[in-house]
This record gives C-alpha cells, sequence and structure tokens, in this order.
C-alpha cells in the first residue's frame, strides 16, 4: 500500500463523507421543501375518519352507552363500542409489561381521558360533531391519584377485573446485595439521604400519534400506516392482539415529527382504527390531537425516590441504598425489557465506585393514564441518573465539600474499566476525572465561585450545578433484554447495485436523529463508497429487514454496529471477486477506503464500484452473484455513555424565577460518527432536560382531572427560555462495539436535570433549602425561600 | 380540533355590524383577530349561531393623537401598538406591554379592543387601560357610549358592553406632566397568560410630587383590578422609597388572587407586591428623566 | 361560501363552511401538506403560514377570514428551483432534525429577515418564540437564521456592486 499522509487520509475521508465528518443531512432537502411525508399527510380514496371519546372521570362503572344521536349524523359511518369489539375479542390488548389495557373501556373507565368509543365519519368534522352527541351513563367512583394512597390498606381496587387481583400493587423487584450493602451501613461514618419524587412528564413529540389503517376485504392485506419507533415490533404484536396474520401485515412508519418514547407502545386508537377498516372496508385515519396525546399516551417517570448513601471516614461511598415507589397508571404499561420490572434503574450507582448497592422497587395502579415510557431515556435511567447525582450533591453539602470533590473522590478510575458495578452492569469504558475536568475549564469553575460568594455577601442568589451521569444504553443484548419477548437485537441488509450505488435498509427508525446520513457514513468508512452513493431505507416492515426499533440510544449501538458488520462481509466478499480480477490469492488482497490491491502493487488498484459491477458481471466460478448481505447484530453489552453538566444559575428573591446563565455540557459518547448531528442531539436533550427540571409536569387534582391536558398547561420551552448551550466532549471508544459508538441521543435529557436542580439547590443550601422537587417553578422557589424568612 | 358550525358574515360597513347585533344579540360573536374568539370556538366554550367578521370594516384601526387623548382603533393589532415607537415617554407603559401579549404570531393577528371585549383576567390590556385611564368608545344602532376603563370589566370575561354593542375605539388621556410607566408580566413562557402583572403609570407634578398615578394588576382576580387605595396613596407624595413600598402593599392588598398551578395566592399576592414596587421605581425614574 | 386568495402566488377561489380552519384548507382542500398541526391551542406554530407577508397560525384562523388575501406556505419559498436563502441556512447549520416544525420555523425566519435584515440573536430569540421546536434547542434554528441573514446581505451587497 502507498503510504498515505495524514492529509491525505482526512481528506479522502471528508470527500466520501466517513467517520467524524459534519456531513450537512442528506434527508433535509424533503423537510425544506414541505416534503418531509408524516401519517397526518396520507389521503387515500375512501379513507374515513376517526375521532375517540374519552371519559371525563378518572374512576366509573360504565352503566351504558346511546350512541344514536351520533348515528342520526349524516356522514357518520359507525360508533365502535367496547361491547362491539369484545364480541371480536379485541375488548383488551396486552401490555409491553405483560400486563393488559382496555381497548375501549367496557366494565369501568379507570382514568380521564380513557377511551370509550370511536366515532367515524366521512370527515374529522362530522366525526368531531358526532362524538360530543355520543351519551355515556357513568357512575362514578372514588378516584385514586398517588401510589401512596393506592397501597394503603383498604384501598378502592382499580384494576378488579383482574382475576386473582385484590388491591392495587403490581409488582415488587428488587436488585443488588442486602446484605453486603446492611454491612457497609453498619460501619458507615456517615450517612446522608435524600427523598425526592421525579413527577410525571410527557415526551410530547411535536406530531401527535396516529394512524390510517387500509385493510383490503378482498386479499386480506392490512397497510398500516403508523407512528411507530418500533415498526417491526408493532408488526408482530398487531398479528398476535388483532389475530391477523403477520405476512399479510405491513406497517409503514413514515416521516416521524419527533418520538422521544411516545411511539413506542401500542395505542388503542391504532387496535380501533385497525378493526374499523376490517369491519367496514374502507380505510380509516386516526390522528390524536394534542389533548389526546397528552392525556392518554405514554408519560414517562412519575417515581418517588428515596434513598440514602453510606460513607467512610475518608468521604468514600461504601453503600448505596434506594426505595422506589412508581405511580404506573391503571395498566402497567412501562416499555421496558421484562425481567426488569424497575428498567434498568439498578444503574442508580452511576459514575462513582460504590461497592454494595440495593435497590427495591414497587409499582402501584392509580387512576391516571398507562405509559411508563421512557422520554428520551433508556428504561428508568434518568431516574436513577437524576438521584444519585441528587444524592451526591446532598453529601457534598452534609459533608461541607465542594460538589466537584466529593465526586473525584469517589468516581470509578479510569483503569477501572471494564468496570463490575455492585448492582449487575459492567461498565465497558470511561473516564470520568477527563470530562470533569474538560467541563471545569470550559466553565471557569474557580471564578464563579469566588463570584458566587461575592453575591452571597450581598444576599443575592447566584448557584453552581454539577452533575457527573453515567447511562446505560443500547438495549442489548438479546439473551436478557427483550420487548414483549422480542430479542433486542438489530438489522442492517446493504445491497451495492452494479453501478456502486448503494441501498442500506435497518431495522431501527429515525424520528429526527439524521439516520439517512449517519448510517450511510458507517457504510462510506466501511466499504469506501461515498454516503452521497448510499440511500438509507427505514420504517417499511414489508422492505426492511426484522429490528426492534429506535429507544433507548440503540440505533447507534445496535443498528450502527449491525451496519458496520455487513459492511466488512461485503468487503471481505468483494476480496474474492478482486482476487478473482487480479487473478490472485485472496490472502494477498488488500482493501483500504473502497479500494483493492495486490499487496505489493499498491497502485493497481480496483475500486468498490468496479468489484459491485463485476459481481453482476464477471465472477469467480462458484461465487454466489451479487453484493448484498444481512447482519443480525446481538451486542455482547451494553454501551455507557457519560458526562459532565455544569449549570449557573441566577435567582430572583422577588419572584423565585431561576434564570440559567450557563450550561456547559461536556459528553463522552465515545467515536461521533457526525459530529453536527451528535451535537444537535445534545442540544436537544439539553433543552428537554431544561424543559423537566423546570416546565413540564403533568400532573391531577384529587379528583384524578389531569392538568396539563394540553400546550397552554404543559409548558415546552421557546427559544426565548431555552438557555445557551456550549458543548465539549472527550472521546472513549466502546471496546466492545464495532466502531467504538456509544450513542448520544439521550444522554442529555438524562443527565441534566440533576445539573439543573443542583443549581438551583447550591444557590439555596447556605439557608438550609435542601431539595425541591421538579419542576423547580418560581412559586415553589419562592415558597421555599419564604418558607427561610427571604423576601424581597 | 373544530369549531361547531356556524353561520359567517363580513360587513364591510359598521352599520350593518350593529344591526346584525341588534337583530342576532347573544346568539353573535364579533369576530376581530380571533385569537382569542377561535381557540374558544375550537375547544366549542363559545358555539355562536353567527360570527360577524369586522375585518372588513374601514376606520377600526390605527393610532393617533388629539384633542389631549391617544385615540387606538379597536381593531388594532398588538404588533402596531409594539411599533408605535413614539408612545415612549407619553404611554411607555403600553409600549411595555404590548410585546409581552402572547407571542409574536399572535400578536400579528389580535387586536387590542378584541382583547379587552373578551376580558380574560389575565389578559394583558385591562390592567393597561385601568393604570392609563382609559376610555372605550362603544356604538349599538343608533347610539354611542363611552365608558371608562375603571368598572368596565365586572368578572370572568364579563363587561359593561351590552350584546347589541361593539368596541370602536380606545381613548387616552394624556396630560402636560411629565409621565413614566412599565409593564411587569409573570409568566411561565411566552405565549403564556400571565401568573401575575402590574401595569404603573405615574405623572408628576413641577414639584416633583406625584400628580396622578394608575396602577392595574392582571391575573390576581376575577377581573383586573385597579388598585385605587395604593393609588390614593401616592398622589400628592414625594415619591421616596418608603412611599412607594407602602403603596406596593397597599397594591398586593388589593389583589384578590386564587391559588392554582402557577402558585398560592400568597404567592401571587407577593409577587403582585413586588412588581407595584419595581414598577413604580421604574415609572418614576422614567418620569423624573422625561421633558414635560 | 366561496373565498376567493391567493396563496403562493396562484389565485384559488374554494367552496368551504365557514368553521374551516385555514390550516384544514390548506391540507385537505389544497393538499399542500407542508402546514402541519402540532397542538389545537395556537402554541406550537407549526401551521404557520403568512398573510400578506406576516407570520401567523394557520389554526387560529378561520377560511373566510382569507378573503382577498394573500397567503405564503413552505411551498412557496423556494422559487424556479431555487431555494430561498432560509431554506439553505437550515440545511447548512443543521437548523432542522424531525422536520415537523420547520416550515413555520423558516417563514417566520424569513419574515423576521425582511423586516429586520441583521437582527442580533436575541431578537431572533424573540422573533421566533411563537414556534416551538421540540428537537434542536433552538441553538441551530438561530444560526440557520443568521445564516441566512449573511446570505441576504451578500447577495444584496453584490446587487449594488
Amino acid at each position: 500500500m502507498a503510504v498515505e499522509t495524514a492529509e491525505a487520509t482526512e481528506a479522502a475521508r471528508q470527500a466520501m463523507g466517513g467517520i467524524g465528518v459534519s456531513l450537512a443531512r442528506k434527508e433535509d432537502a424533503r423537510f425544506i421543501h414541505g416534503q418531509g411525508h408524516y401519517v397526518d399527510d396520507v389521503v387515500l380514496p375512501g379513507m374515513l375518519h376517526m375521532v375517540i371519546v374519552r371519559s371525563p372521570h378518572a374512576h366509573a362503572r360504565i352503566k351504558g352507552i346511546d350512541s344514536t344521536a351520533a348515528m342520526a349524523i349524516p356522514g357518520v359511518v359507525a360508533v365502535v363500542t367496547g361491547e362491539l369489539l369484545a364480541q371480536h375479542k379485541l375488548a383488551w390488548m396486552p401490555t409491553l409489561s405483560g400486563d393488559t389495557q382496555a381497548v375501549l373501556a367496557t366494565d369501568k373507565v379507570r382514568f380521564q381521558g380513557q377511551e370509550v368509543a370511536c366515532v367515524i365519519a366521512e370527515t374529522k368534522y362530522i366525526a368531531e360533531d358526532a362524538a360530543a352527541l355520543v351519551s355515556v351513563d357513568y357512575e362514578p367512583l372514588q378516584a385514586i391519584t398517588s401510589p401512596q394512597q393506592a397501597i394503603a390498606p383498604g384501598a378502592i381496587v382499580i384494576r378488579d377485573e383482574k382475576e386473582g387481583q385484590t388491591d392495587n400493587k403490581i409488582y415488587h423487584w428488587e436488585a443488588g446485595d442486602k446484605d453486603a450493602t446492611d454491612a457497609a451501613f453498619a460501619r458507615a461514618a456517615k450517612v446522608v439521604s435524600l427523598e425526592t419524587f421525579y413527577p410525571r412528564c410527557h415526551p410530547a413529540p411535536l406530531e401527535t400519534c396516529g394512524c390510517v389503517a387500509d385493510l383490503d376485504p378482498v386479499t386480506g392485506n392490512a397497510t398500516i400506516y403508523m407512528t411507530s419507533q418500533a415498526p417491526h415490533a408493532h408488526r408482530t404484536l398487531f398479528a398476535i392482539v388483532a389475530g391477523l396474520p403477520e405476512e399479510k401485515i405491513r406497517i409503514i412508519s413514515p416521516d416521524l415529527g419527533g418520538g422521544f418514547g411516545n411511539k413506542v407502545p401500542i395505542y388503542p386508537g391504532y387496535v380501533v382504527a385497525t378493526a374499523a377498516s376490517l369491519l367496514i372496508g374502507r380505510p380509516v385515519k386516526w390522528i390524536e390531537d394534542r389533548t389526546d396525546n397528552l392525556i392518554s399516551t405514554g408519560f414517562a417517570r412519575d417515581y418517588y425516590m428515596d434513598g440514602s448513601v453510606a460513607i467512610d471516614e475518608n468521604g468514600k461511598f461504601i453503600g448505596l441504598r434506594v426505595n422506589l415507589l412508581s405511580d404506573n397508571g391503571a395498566f402497567f404499561a412501562d416499555a421496558q425489557p421484562s425481567k426488569f420490572k424497575a428498567g434498568l434503574f439498578h444503574i442508580v450507582t452511576g459514575s462513582y465506585d460504590i461497592p454494595a448497592a440495593h435497590i427495591v422497587a414497587n409499582g402501584a395502579y392509580t387512576n391516571k393514564a398507562p405509559g411508563g415510557v421512557a422520554y428520551r431515556c433508556s428504561f428508568r435511567v434518568t431516574e436513577a441518573s437524576y438521584f444519585i447525582e441528587r444524592l451526591v450533591e446532598s453529601a457534598a453539602v452534609e459533608l461541607g465539600q465542594d460538589p466537584v470533590t466529593i465526586r473525584l473522590n469517589n468516581f470509578i478510575q479510569p483503569e477501572a474499566f471494564p468496570y463490575q458495578s455492585a448492582s449487575g452492569f459492567e461498565y465497558d469504558s470511561g473516564d470520568y476525572p477527563r470530562a470533569m475536568q474538560v467541563a471545569l475549564d470550559m466553565l471557569g469553575y474557580d471564578e464563579l465561585r469566588k463570584e458566587q460568594a461575592e453575591k452571597r455577601a450581598k444576599g443575592e442568589l447566584m448557584g453552581i450545578g454539577v452533575a457527573s451521569f453515567t447511562e446505560v444504553v443500547g438495549a442489548g443484548k438479546g439473551k436478557d433484554y427483550d420487548i414483549a419477548g422480542l430479542r433486542m437485537f438489530d438489522s442492517a441488509e446493504l445491497r451495492v447495485h452494479p453501478t456502486g450505488k448503494a441501498i442500506l435498509k435497518l431495522g431501527v427508525k429515525s424520528q429526527g436523529q439524521g439516520h439517512e446520513t449517519t448510517f450511510a457514513q458507517i457504510v462510506a468508512e466501511e466499504l469506501g463508497i461515498p454516503a452521497s452513493d448510499v440511500e438509507v431505507r427505514e420504517g417499511d416492515t414489508d422492505n426492511t429487514p426484522f429490528g426492534l426499533g429506535t429507544y433507548a440510544s440503540r440505533s447507534t449501538p445496535v443498528g450502527g454496529a449491525a451496519t458496520a458488520m455487513v459492511s466488512r462481509k461485503l468487503r471481505d466478499k468483494g476480496k474474492l471477486i478482486a482476487a478473482h480480477l487480479f487473478e490472485a490469492d485472496v490472502a494477498d488482497i488488500e482493501f483500504a477506503r473502497g479500494k483493492y490491491n495486490v499487496k505489493g502493487s499498491p497502485d493497481n488498484v480496483k475500486t468498490i464500484q468496479d468489484i459491485a459491477f463485476a459481481a453482476y458481471t464477471n465472477l469467480p466460478d462458484g461465487l454466489e452473484a451479487g453484493l448484498e448481505g444481512v447482519t443480525y447484530y446481538d451486542p455482547p453489552n451494553m454501551t455507557y455513555p457519560f458526562g459532565t453538566y455544569l449549570v449557573v444559575v441566577d435567582i430572583d428573591k422577588g419572584t423565585g424565577q431561576v434564570k440559567v446563565r450557563r450550561v456547559v455540557a461536556v459528553d463522552d459518547c465515545g467515536v461521533r460518527i457526525n459530529p453536527m448531528i451528535v451535537e444537535g442531539q445534545i442540544h436537544g436533550g439539553l433543552t428537554e432536560g431544561f424543559a423537566i427540571a423546570f416546565m413540564e409536569l403533568i400532573t391531577f387534582d384529587d379528583e384524578g382531572n389531569c392538568i396539563g391536558s394540553n400546550f397552554m398547561d404543559y409548558l415546552i420551552p421557546t427559544a426565548w427560555e431555552t438557555p445557551r448551550f456550549e458543548l465539549g466532549q472527550t472521546v472513549t471508544p466502546s471496546p466492545h462495539h464495532p466502531i467504538g459508538a456509544k450513542g448520544i441521543g439521550e444522554s442529555a435529557t438524562v443527565g441534566s436535570p440533576a445539573a439543573f436542580v443542583n443549581a438551583v439547590i447550591d444557590a439555596l443550601s447556605h439557608l438550609g433549602i435542601t431539595n425541591i422537587d421538579m419542576p423547580l417553578t418560581s412559586d415553589k422557589v419562592w415558597a421555599a425561600l419564604r418558607s427561610k424568612g427571604v423576601t424581597e | 380540533m373544530f369549531p361547531a358550525a356556524f353561520d359567517y358574515i363580513a360587513p364591510g360597513a359598521l352599520d350593518e355590524v350593529l344591526s346584525l347585533l341588534g337583530q342576532h344579540g347573544d346568539d353573535a360573536k364579533v369576530l376581530a383577530g380571533g385569537q382569542s374568539l377561535i381557540p374558544l370556538l375550537k375547544l366549542r366554550f363559545a358555539a355562536p349561531v353567527i360570527v360577524i367578521d369586522i375585518g372588513r370594516v374601514d376606520g377600526l384601526e390605527g393610532i393617533s393623537r388629539e384633542n389631549g387623548h391617544v385615540r387606538i382603533g379597536a381593531r388594532t393589532r398588538h404588533r402596531d401598538v409594539e411599533s408605535a415607537t413614539d408612545l415612549r415617554g407619553t404611554l411607555d407603559v403600553l409600549l411595555d406591554a404590548a410585546p409581552l401579549i402572547s407571542d409574536p404570531l399572535i400578536r400579528n393577528m389580535g387586536t387590542v379592543g378584541g382583547s379587552i371585549c373578551h376580558a380574560d383576567p389575565a389578559g394583558d390590556w385591562g390592567a393597561v387601560m385601568l393604570a392609563v385611564g382609559a376610555e372605550f368608545v362603544v356604538k349599538s344602532a343608533g347610539e354611542e357610549r363611552v365608558l371608562p376603563a375603571a368598572g368596565f370589566f365586572q368578572g370572568p370575561f364579563t363587561t359593561g358592553l351590552q350584546s347589541n354593542e361593539v368596541m370602536t375605539e380606545i381613548r387616552i388621556p394624556v396630560g402636560s406632566g411629565k409621565s413614566g410607566g412599565t409593564y411587569l408580566k409573570l409568566e411561565r413562557k411566552v405565549g403564556d397568560f400571565a401568573s401575575v402583572a402590574a401595569a404603573v403609570h405615574i405623572v408628576l407634578g413641577g414639584d416633583g410630587r406625584v400628580a396622578s398615578a394608575g396602577i392595574g394588576l392582571c391575573a390576581v382576580g376575577a377581573h383586573s383590578i385597579k388598585a385605587t387605595a395604593a393609588e390614593a396613596a401616592l398622589v400628592g407624595q414625594e415619591p421616596t422609597d418608603d412611599v412607594i413600598a407602602a403603596a406596593a402593599r397597599l397594591a398586593g392588598d388589593a389583589a384578590e388572587p386564587k391559588a392554582d398551578i402557577r402558585g398560592s395566592a400568597e404567592y401571587k399576592r407577593d409577587v403582585a407586591r413586588v412588581f407595584v414596587q419595581r414598577g413604580l421605581h421604574t415609572a418614576i425614574d422614567r418620569a423624573q428623566g422625561a421633558a414635560a | 361560501m366561496k373565498v376567493t386568495f391567493e396563496i403562493n402566488g396562484t389565485a384559488k377561489s374554494v367552496d368551504v363552511e365557514p368553521r374551516t380552519l385555514v390550516v384544514d384548507l390548506i391540507r385537505t382542500k389544497l393538499g399542500m401538506t407542508g402546514t402541519h398541526i402540532g397542538c389545537d391551542t395556537s402554541n406550537c406554530g407549526a401551521c404557520t403560514v403568512l398573510l400578506d407577508g406576516r407570520p401567523v397560525k394557520s389554526c387560529t384562523l378561520l377560511a373566510p377570514m382569507l378573503e382577498g388575501k394573500k397567503v405564503t406556505t413552505v411551498e412557496g419559498l423556494a422559487k424556479g428551483g431555487k431555494l430561498d436563502s432560509i431554506q439553505v441556512g437550515f440545511h447548512e447549520e443543521h437548523g432542522l432534525q424531525c422536520g415537523f416544525c420547520t416550515p413555520g420555523m423558516m417563514l417566520v425566519g424569513k419574515a423576521l429577515i425582511e423586516a429586520n435584515p441583521h437582527p442580533t440573536e436575541d431578537e431572533i430569540r424573540w422573533g421566533i418564540s411563537g414556534n416551538i421546536c421540540r428537537c434542536t434547542g433552538y441553538m441551530n434554528i438561530v444560526k440557520a437564521i443568521q445564516h441566512a441573514a449573511a446570505a441576504n446581505a451578500t447577495e444584496n451587497t453584490a446587487g449594488v456592486a
């Protein structure tokens, strides 16, 4: 091989659009022309429109449903009730956590907004008019609005239809080693505790959920356009739920207007639209309005957490205990691997070398919407990260230590990787002190501490928040992790055509993450076909290999690995063809960046395009034609992205308003494939983390009425409230991932809420304020100040 | 989410609007910019038989000065007040309030008169109009009335406007003294209604004492509130820190907030006090800096 | 009832129920699906169009209110196959992810720099504060609008020279 200079290598990579290049996105063209194709843009001949009639009560018995007036409106085609579905055994469906959920209520409604009936009409306007006329006779029951209330003795049983269910308890789950943890606490010099609540919030992608179901009564083919982050898994579940033959079902998840976990579950609307299309013989469109979305589809968090850290005489953490109580709503519909009832919460030891840990989790039914999806999070990792980072802040305050110092003293050290955590994870790689140092330098930490001291002397409130998170993402290996029994591998199918242009088909599904660019770049890097020549296809179950979809930051860790592996398969086949063309021994063929040559003859090359052409025109005897392959990749381990986030806030004593002055985010997600896209993901995640910390909230009054049921009350920050972000990075590759990447989609949402809250607490801790639960609204901050006699 | 069906008419002349209003009364809704009405229609909180669009009636827009008044056509859009920079120094409170109304897109459509007549207790213009002592010109078939802002706001979404009347103009008196004002709003995000807001408008006499004071409170009661005791405590006084603090306390006392998701009653009352205190300082600084 | 207006330079006359929302008219009657629906309560701006050059929320407009007006949607941005500078800015600066808010953001951005050719970052953030983006955190949207403003300035200078 000719010796390349570093510059030449870099120039070649740039030209190719390989790994590390901030290539402008291939998918942008259609979006900037207004030609994105979302589910609501699908229009089919004869298409009907469906609107859902929802329960105004949180808990009530249904005594009767009268749809006479609705049916009398011209243009109304059908009113579907639970009774009708029950005749087809579709009134209930399984959830992703092995529970059941009502598709349309038959016996009782169990949360406000629950689906009770569906009106199907010629236009959306008519369907809405008619929905208002469906009359439901309810007998209200007492509503249970907290898990504490739910598990109290004598509480009314919400799931009384379940055989053997005599209370509102869902599960009890433990992780770690109780005895070792008890021993650690017994010898602790100091124990610091924290009780906190991570409130219910909602992913609220800008595009709501919906579908167009088109069942052909003649062929039996079912085509369902659907807002789905996991179209293949959904097809299988549809086959199981609706009893449709799987080979006849085609799920098409077109462009998605964001997902953030909201589009992982199957919702009643999808099922009813599909059933209605089957019964009526015409396509049926169902698109949620925003209130439908916020009050009935997958919420996130709603976790009550209390726990303690045991600290020895040297300030080292020696044990961790956490108790969880989760509010799962009326149906246990958490989207998570079936073995893990509290998701991956047991990552709660975080970035710290804590030799003993014990986690106890309990779940309860309440009269609230079901869900428990991971809002931009890998199955409860966000709650875990929040808890440990808040607890470490409390420990710093109690020990009188700087929050940076206490972290540096307790970090898992770089040489300790791979690291076995006390709760059962094997961390792949990390360098936590380095990320911390980069962040401190970017912020100018010491100067800001001086400023804070000066301000405090004048009675002004300023705080610096620190969070050093570690995530566990990727959602594999298949032996341990599944969704509804389906193992969490993922897939890539790559075909290089005779002219050297390629199509890559994936089992994952972008919701805005830029897969059409990022995955083309992996092919470019591995196979030497320019990214501009690689077309990426996703979301159509007829035309992509089976995969588990996109959530839990798993596209790059799993789908990206599959892409690299299938590229390497084709590269190896190319060697056989190159050997044939060169009339050389395969063992003597070399490959670099899309060029094959015989050892010792670096200037005589066959390009991957030459090889592709030969794959269809000039093959050695005995070799299959074509240059095509598929890989199902089952990751050997999860990946463990990490980072340090620093936040500076100023607080207005008169109003309690918190102004975020600076946010420094240093992320280590291993190798960055497209740095521009990675930074975009971090910006988005930080914004959602900021929103959760300060604004976003789904809450309920005592009667179970949902507050936060539209964007007037469910507060999504605009450009005006959103802080500016300063990003930094370190790169610690994952040793087990083919290209060393770890995944970045969720780090910022996982890591940043604690940094924001810690900043506020840092501003207030000298007054004796140690915790305020999110969202840190101005009235709560004001009340905390007032409780300490601080006023303007 | 769609409105229930209604009839629609867009007359080209005010007389026709007034005649239709006389005919339909409570069955009709007047549509100006639509930024309050259309959301109500979509939520089906309002279901009028007929919507009368006044968008094609001439002479209802614009800001002008005459006879010691600033006149604002009722259909003038929030955005046009926002850009009426020649009001600076005369009616600071209007210029400070306008950009805080909802969001930039809503301000491109929404109208001052529409917002006042909608009378949301958390609507911004109500408090401002109380602070500046505005008068509202309202017309019905064959009659014109001039209603002072004080007393106009009677309850949530309830005003002194009769169902056969339409507001055509807002008149704000502007005197010869040095004036200053401002608007302070606590909102959870851009586009939110006020959690609490305060409008302050001060005129200083030649002796440096407060000649007149207007204080309007927003979102702390069933309707926009005029803090009359606080105003009275300022008039004739030298505006010292103590006088301002005392007036602000009286303004806080005038608030009648209810606890909700935005905060406790105690919180809102105290923010009203803090805002009036801060607003008075700003208003007086501005008045003192202003040319007479 | 009949409503006559101009959309992206083309005259249209359509029969609608008075209660028809403009966003629905554009998407369903006219089949132009670049204008989106995100919230129903006038909060998100996914439905933004320009009405006589100013950005408004088309979910909060009744179809008859268009009578005699000029509407611009995202489909009207590119002219004769040439991208508008705002479209170029969004692509170059990675100002979009899922693309759902993008049409509205681009229209607001375009109107903003037409009214204020050299906006500060604060002016941009204030100007786009009627539109929600759930993906980008706005950092790159701000850059995209700055990119377009700079391109317009260069083009104008070139025109003068």
